[in-house]
């Protein structure tokens, strides 16, 4: 009865989107405000219908109804109810519903803005959320409905949307429940962060084609969605972090990256996300670029979608994969026609979109920007590339060939060196114009204590070329961006009179975009370093031990105590614990418990680390296996993971970076003189 | 003639990029086969970098906490999946293909933690390289995630 409400509520929230479409165009065409005003009121009413679907569903899933699909599928008895709450998106239909959900929300927010200077846009802006939403909702209501219910019939139990002639309905006792290795507080906000990044991202796209079709192709709709692009970019750098950190603590291989194409299809749409955040400012600043800052924004929102459906639907992971279920083709389908119709509006729209001005020095900070944009687009293709590999082998040579982290790895390494490099002159370069010699002579001095830390580092630490290389990069964007940093808060000491902390804080607080920017390129390097310490000197060993014996490795001494295994019934999983000494040079540093922890539901192992963490390095160990009677030892497997908590560190202060670029500025908005384009030299310090 | 530079500098990078591309896949593409397959290339295979996919038989795993070697065999796996459909999905097709004794069979050594996910009936995908012998020593093993594709229906009671 619930679930047949659900999936009433679910059928009015599709038609509502369809409406609101046509109105949209409808009145747009027949230059009917009212018509307009309609379809935004539809669109409104989208997400309380939509919320109420959704409030239907998590009824059922913490409420152990059994007897619909998707909530057998999801939860167990077994489960607390937050993490039965959280299964709506721990698979494919509810995830597809909490996908629209967030739609119709930021979509409501869009409209619920001042749109007296931009009321053109507004139908369009409809049009392209609703028919995003009326695809995704569609996709629900066609071929993965959450409140299907399993009946039984002649041929067995089955879902249905509708029941079936001479059946009934069918409760199991208890649920499949989440897979243990999912049931993490990470891998729960995870997805959330993720979709809320992908999601956002059709903000930006759905103004972009809204100036294509109205013809206002200036940068109103890039300044208008300027925070939305920027709160994207940070959910879904949360969202890879966050699944990296899980991957860390709770797969037990001792990485947090592993090239897999699910991981890639959620990191292209950040690559592409990236550039476009860079090269709008060139469009703000110089007028140029606009053909390709539309074609980003295009191809960014394509792979969202591409993202959003690899990631749920398990599609590139079996031999010869592609479509697996109905969806894949439906999706190809979607994503083919929206590209085939947005590149479209760009040809028409071709002379429009011309720039404003010529780029004319290799050195300036437009041609800089173009270069940044040109090597994320590199990294892009490396991935594409590597994604499609094997449909391609298979196509045209018959062969079925694939590629791994190797790949990835060989290719982007040079790729992700140059944009390092870059990062370290671009702050020095001036819109306009800049010469070699203008750039030496802000670079030597950074350049020369890059070069000097280098060398500590070759004396101290490790002779490793590509260490060498990657800490003198990082090193070098570190005193570039806190030279710059510094060089502001002193001239606004000086010319203020301000103390020099209180010159810092004013000076971000009069320009966040450029402040947070640096911010945000200085947590890059923290994460840098994070990642040249793990990926070029993690140390790992394994051994058999028995009570009292140790295992060395990198100056830590592991001694292992014993192991304990019980079992804790009310939340089905049997714990087994095992106590191990840390010593370094002789000092107790503490304990360790590393566990295997066993979900009888599922009959799913799960191993936990016992992991101390300092910044100069992890000490991670795995309980690999045990003998029942404690005294016989245990396997162990232990990493030494050197300065891989810079990786997180850095991303924490990467997100603060971004909100301190996204916060609204305290002065009004200042509208651009068109003339200042063609100004001649700007100083370095714009 | 400005712009000359600019179309330079795009090219050359251009062609940076996809001699990355290339001189990367080169070296580490991997042949991805089922079992069927990887046989029926016979000792061609030998040495080179593969990835295999196949049914895990939970009888044959032996793991040896000592010398941390896990050694296990699986059963082939058709890698279409159209064949897969007419299985009855990915689900089945695993179970029958560990019933099943006259599928070919891959016996696996990998040196390594226990992984969690690995039991009778999974899905094993390895990388690694077959020897002289047609062992497959893998030095990567994936195992797909069991609540991706089991039955979405539950077994009938009784």
């Amino acid at each position: 009865m619930i679930a047949d409400f659900g999936f009433g509520v679910l059928v009015v929230s599709f038609l509502v989107t369809l409406y609101s479409v046509f109105a949209a165009i409808y009145g747009e065409v027949k230059k009917s405000a009212a018509m307009v005003e309609s379809a935004r009121r539809a669109m409104l009413l989208t997400w309380p219908l939509l919320t109420l679907t959704a409030g239907t569903l998590i009824y059922l899933l913490v409420n152990n109804h059994y007897e619909v699909q998707f909530v057998y599928e999801v939860t167990s008895r077994s489960m607390p109810t937050y993490l039965k709450v959280t299964a709506w998106w721990g698979g494919q239909a509810g995830s597809l519903l909490f996908w629209s959900w967030l739609m119709s929300a930021f979509a409501s927010l869009v409209t619920l803005r001042n749109w007296d200077r931009d009321r053109e846009f507004l139908p369009w802006v409809i049009v392209v959320a609703c028919v995003t939403m009326a695809f995704f909702i569609g996709m629900n209501v066609f071929f993965e409905n959450p409140f299907a219910q399993l009946y039984q019939t002649f041929d067995g139990i089955n879902p249905f949307t509708f029941q079936p002639a001479d059946s009934i309905l069918f409760t199991p006792q208890d649920g499949r429940g989440l897979n243990p290795l999912l049931r993490h507080p990470g891998m729960v906000i995870h997805p959330p962060m993720l979709y809320l990044g992908f999601v956002s991202f059709v903000i930006p796209y759905a103004f972009a084609m809204a100036a294509l079709i109205t013809g206002r192709t200036d940068d109103r709709w890039i300044r208008i969605t300027r925070r939305w692009t920027l709160w994207a970019w940070l959910f879904l750098t949360f969202g890879l972090v966050l699944g990296g950190r899980w991957a860390y603590d709770v797969l037990g291989w001792g990485g947090y990256w592993g090239w897999d194409p699910v991981e890639i299809a959620a990191f292209m749409p950040w690559l592409t996300g990236t550039a476009f955040l860079h090269s709008v400012m060139i469009q703000e600043k110089r007028g140029m670029m606009k053909h390709w800052n539309m074609l980003l924004i295009i191809l960014t929102y394509d792979l969202v979608i591409f993202g959003t459906f690899l990631t749920r639907s398990g599609v590139l992971s079996s031999v010869h994969a592609f479509a697996q279920s109905a969806i894949g083709p439906l999706f190809f389908g979607f994503i083919g026609i929206t590209l085939i119709t947005s590149v479209a509006l760009i040809i028409y729209r071709w002379a429009a979109l011309k720039s404003e001005t010529e780029m004319t020095s290799m050195l300036s900070r437009e041609a800089l920007f173009l270069l940044n944009n040109l090597l994320f687009m590199s990294i892009l293709v490396v991935c594409f590339w590597g994604v499609i590999y094997p449909l391609i082998s298979e196509l045209f040579t018959g062969e079925k060939v694939t590629v791994g982290p190797p790949f990835y790895e060989r290719a982007t390494g040079p790729l992700w060196a140059a944009l390092l490099f870059l990062m370290g002159i671009a702050p020095l370069s001036a819109w306009g114009h800049s010469t070699v010699k203008t750039l030496g002579r802000a670079l030597w001095k950074p350049a020369v204590g890059a070069i000097a830390i280098t060398i500590a580092i070759y004396i101290y630490f490790t002779n490793n070329i590509y260490a060498l290389i990657g800490f003198f990069l990082v090193a070098l964007v570190l005193l570039v961006t806190i030279y710059e940093y510094w060089r502001g808060a002193y001239a606004r000491q000086r010319s203020q009179g301000e103390n020099i902390f209180v010159a810092f804080w004013n000076l971000t607080g009069r320009n966040r975009r450029r402040y947070g920017g640096y911010i945000i390129h200085l947590s890059i390097m923290l994460m840098a370093i994070g990642i040249l310490g793990i990926e070029l000197f993690q140390k790992e060993t394994q051994g058999t031990v028995t009570a009292g014996d140790s295992i060395d490795i990198a100056g830590y001494t592991v001694t292992y105590r014993e192991v304990a295994s019980w079992d804790d019934t009310p939340k089905g999983v049997n714990y087994t614990r095992a106590v191990v000494d840390v010593y370094q040079n002789g000092i107790y540093l503490g304990e360790l418990h590393p566990r295997k922890d066993f979900y009888f539901d599922s009959q799913q192992n799960m191993t936990i680390p016992g992991n101390r963490s300092t910044m100069k390095d992890d000490l991670y160990v795995l309980l690999v296996d045990w003998q029942p009677i404690s005294a016989d030892g245990a396997t162990l497997k232990i990493y030494v993971n050197p300065l891989v908590n810079w990786l997180w560190m850095g991303s924490l202060l990467f997100m603060i970076g971004i909100v301190i670029a996204a916060w609204p500025d305290k002065d009004p908005e200042h509208v651009t003189v068109r003339a200042d384009r063609q100004l001649k030299q700007t100083s370095a310090a714009d | 003639m400005k712009i000359n530079k600019f179309v330079i500098g795009g090219m050359l990078i251009l062609g940076a990029v996809v001699f990355l591309i290339w001189s990367a896949t080169a070296s580490t593409s991997e042949y991805f086969l089922t079992i069927d397959e990887l046989n029926a290339k016979g000792s061609s295979i030998v040495d080179k970098n593969l990835r295999i996919s196949g049914a895990v038989i939970g009888d044959t795993i032996q793991y040896d906490a000592e010398t941390l070697t896990l050694t296990f065999e699986v059963a082939h796996v058709s890698g279409d999946n159209a064949q897969l459909e007419t299985e009855g999905g990915l689900a089945e097709a695993l179970h029958q293909a560990v019933l099943d004794p006259s599928r070919s069979r891959l016996k696996v050594v990998y040196v390594g933690p226990m992984p969690d996910l690995l039991r009778h009936e999974a899905q094993a995908i390895v990388t690694g390289h077959v020897d002289a012998e047609g062992i497959f020593h893998a030095d990567e093993l994936l195992l797909k995630c069991p609540t991706k594709y089991e039955e979405a229906v539950p077994e009938q009671a009784g």
